[in-house]
């Protein structure tokens, strides 16, 4: 097992870097001029030139990176000689609308995209699961149908579509929740956790349609496969319950991929969920990266694109040492 | 190669879809879900007629009192133009009054010409480099099961979002970088390059075992080449699979290119598109005032997906029962 693990970590430690090198790649290479988006809409040819050198960018390529990839482990200088001033630590570079530290930035947004990610996860396992066992349970039966149904509904139902409606409906309409702000980001704030739940309700409805819907697919069919099974007829056969033969044998053994997909989504979805945020005025990482997207200011983008990969990396190695852990046969492979 | 290969890659290609055919026509959602993608594919090509045939276009607005509020809501449609109408189909826009059946039906356009185009590119690349990599094993397949690692290792609308901009300032000085066209080129060419691993790694895992089989070993022992080989061989034995994938990636990329275009980054006004559509019902918070600007272009995308996804799910039964859909 420990040999497992240093073989996971020492593969994860080089995927992390080759993920932020590519990022850096494309984000630094890719835009035509970025001192040009630095030095914003006034902007002379002498201007960009400060730009440039106060980015950095009249250095090698890979002096660059190296310098930003620094920032990760203290603190650095940054701006043209004379004109600099201390990134702090961790430095993931500074805004250029803002001149402020990312990292600030980034640690600003993340409770409101944890505050998404909470609610909606257990929305959407709970109904994605049960519904989905539900339905195997009872394979073939109407309920079986309306589920399957609604499941291949969910799943081409846009986020954007969703989200408006909810809104129009639950908040113009009936009044039944109030439009989301951004004073609320914990459960353990001033206003406490019941405002917490209304204000982020919607938004997590939004995302755990969508998610759920896959849910009870892939719970639905690993279940079916399972039930399948020799040990499930050897245990009915020796005359356990139906119910622990469900629960005990059956979820415990078909339940796996759900884990794996669970982990991953959790991965994707501390990166900041893009489309719902945006939609709802939540003020997390993928509301931050949409503006900063289009405002052109790249090393918001960079940062965020950059940690969200390194989440969803790190959350596939957890996965792959959570499996080894349960079943010894992943150790060798 | 003998003039009788070449006649078997055609019969090869008709039999895939027939059996495809033979078994979407025994169900009857699979039969509906065709004849409704086929019927959005046509409002789609016939864009320009239909909206002639109304007399109207996509980008005429007409913002006098008669048509638009100036006066309670400014820019809401007044209740004559607001709903259809045999003048407007769909009733008109807010704001600039411009028709909204003429811009669903051009928006369907360009969001289809983007998706089919874009899960093209992602298709051609996804096949061929996991054709390569499964086929010629060692060093090739690392290379190039590494960058499929990383590919997928990235959350795809962040990156997509994050980087169309970036595509599109370096476009803009390009022949593609015209007007309207420039949105188009670059969604095809990032939702088509950051859209391949996920199919590379699938038409990989097929080709390791096909690879072993005696058709393989004969052709090469005729004197073949490996790139004939690959392309004469291989490839066109992981069709079936890569004809399910493609069905299922052309919904995700209709939503990808709504979702881009609804946060700002990917068609813009005035060229239309469902997800510019979207941006703009909820740009002044129009829907609030009339829920029917959400739902021309909303429903039209849900018909859209969801048809094209029951499509996917039948193909995916008809030619590639074990694959799983997640």
């Amino acid at each position: 097992m420990i040999t497992f693990i240093l073989r996971r970590a020492g593969s994860l430690i080089l995927l992390l870097a080759a993920v932020s090198f590519i990022t850096f790649t494309l984000f630094q290479l890719g835009p035509s001029d970025p001192a040009a988006a630095a030095c914003g809409q006034e902007c002379t040819p002498e201007r960009v030139a400060e730009a440039r050198v106060a980015l950095g960018m009249d250095q090698p390529f890979l002096i660059q990176y190296a310098d930003y990839m620094r920032g990760l482990f203290s603190p650095r200088m940054i701006g043209a000689p004379g004109a600099q001033s201390i990134c702090e630590w961790p430095c993931l570079g500074k805004s250029f609308q803002t001149n402020e530290n990312v990292a600030d930035i980034i640690g600003r947004s993340l409770p409101y995209t944890l505050s998404m990610a909470v609610g909606a996860l257990v929305l959407w396992t709970v109904s994605g699961v049960g519904l989905g066992l539900l339905a195997a349970l009872r394979k073939g039966s109407a309920a079986d149908k309306v589920i399957v149904g609604a499941a291949s509904v969910g799943v081409s139902l846009p986020i954007p579509v969703t989200g408006l409606f909810l809104l129009l409906l639950f908040v113009n309409q009936l009044h039944l929740l109030p439009f989301t702000t951004n004073e609320i980001n914990s459960p353990f704030g001033p206003h406490g956790p019941w405002a917490w739940v209304t204000n982020y309700l919607l938004p997590w409805i939004a995302l755990a349609v969508l998610f759920s819907a896959s849910y009870i697919r892939v719970t639905r069919a690993n279940m079916i496969e399972t039930f399948g099974e020799d040990f499930i007829r050897t245990a009915r056969a020796k005359g356990l319950a139906p119910r622990t033969v469900t629960f005990k044998h059956g979820v415990r053994a078909g339940i796996t991929p759900v884990v794996t997909m669970l982990g991953m989504d959790i991965g994707l979805l501390l990166g900041g969920a893009v489309l719902t945020e945006q939609i709802f005025s939540v003020p997390g990482l993928g509301f931050t990266a949409v503006h900063a997207a289009i405002s052109g200011d790249l090393p918001v983008t960079m940062a965020i694109t950059m940690l969200a990969a390194f989440f969803v990396i790190v959350a596939n190695v957890v996965v792959d040492l959570a499996y080894a852990a349960i079943d010894p046969r992943v150790r060798l492979q | 190669m003998t003039p009788e290969r070449k006649a078997a890659a055609p019969a090869e290609a008709r039999s895939l879809l027939a059996t495809a055919w033979l078994r979407i026509r025994r169900s009857k959602i699979a039969l509906l879900s065709l004849c409704v993608v086929v019927a959005i594919m046509l409002f789609a090509i016939l864009a320009p007629v239909l909206s002639a045939m109304s007399g109207n276009d996509p980008f005429t607005s007409n913002t006098s009192p008669e048509v638009l509020d100036d006066f309670q809501t400014p820019g809401l449609p007044l209740p004559g133009y607001m709903y259809p109408s045999a003048q407007h189909w769909l009733g008109v826009e807010p704001g600039l009054g411009r028709d909204l059946f003429a811009r669903l039906a051009h928006g369907g356009q360009i969001s289809l010409t983007i998706a089919l185009l874009s899960t093209l590119v992602s298709v051609v690349l996804g096949t061929v480099l996991g054709a390569a990599a499964g086929y010629f094993g060692g060093k090739t397949d690392a290379i190039i099961s590494r960058i499929m690692d990383l590919f997928l290792a990235f959350p795809h609308l962040l990156l997509v979002l994050s980087l169309t901009p970036i595509l599109q300032s370096r476009l803009r000085d390009t022949p593609l970088g015209e007007g309207s066209f420039l949105p188009m080129a670059s969604l095809v060419i990032i939702l088509g390059f950051f859209g391949w691993a996920y199919l590379a790694r699938i038409v990989r895992g097929q080709v390791l075992s096909l690879r072993e089989r005696e058709f393989v070993e004969a052709a090469r022992s005729f004197g073949a080449s490996h790139m004939s080989v690959l392309f004469r061989q291989i490839i066109p034995n992981v069709m079936g699979v890569v004809l399910v994938y493609a069905t299922m990636l052309i919904p995700t990329n209709i939503s990808a290119e709504a979702a881009l275009s609804f946060l700002g980054v990917g068609v813009k006004d005035p060229t239309p598109s469902w997800g510019q559509m979207l941006n703009a019902a909820q740009s002044g918070n129009w829907y609030l005032s009339d829920p029917w600007f959400l739902a021309v272009p909303g429903v039209m995308l849900i018909i859209t997906v969801l048809a094209f996804n029951l499509l996917g799910d039948a193909v995916r039964d008809a030619l590639d029962p074990k694959a799983s859909r997640h």
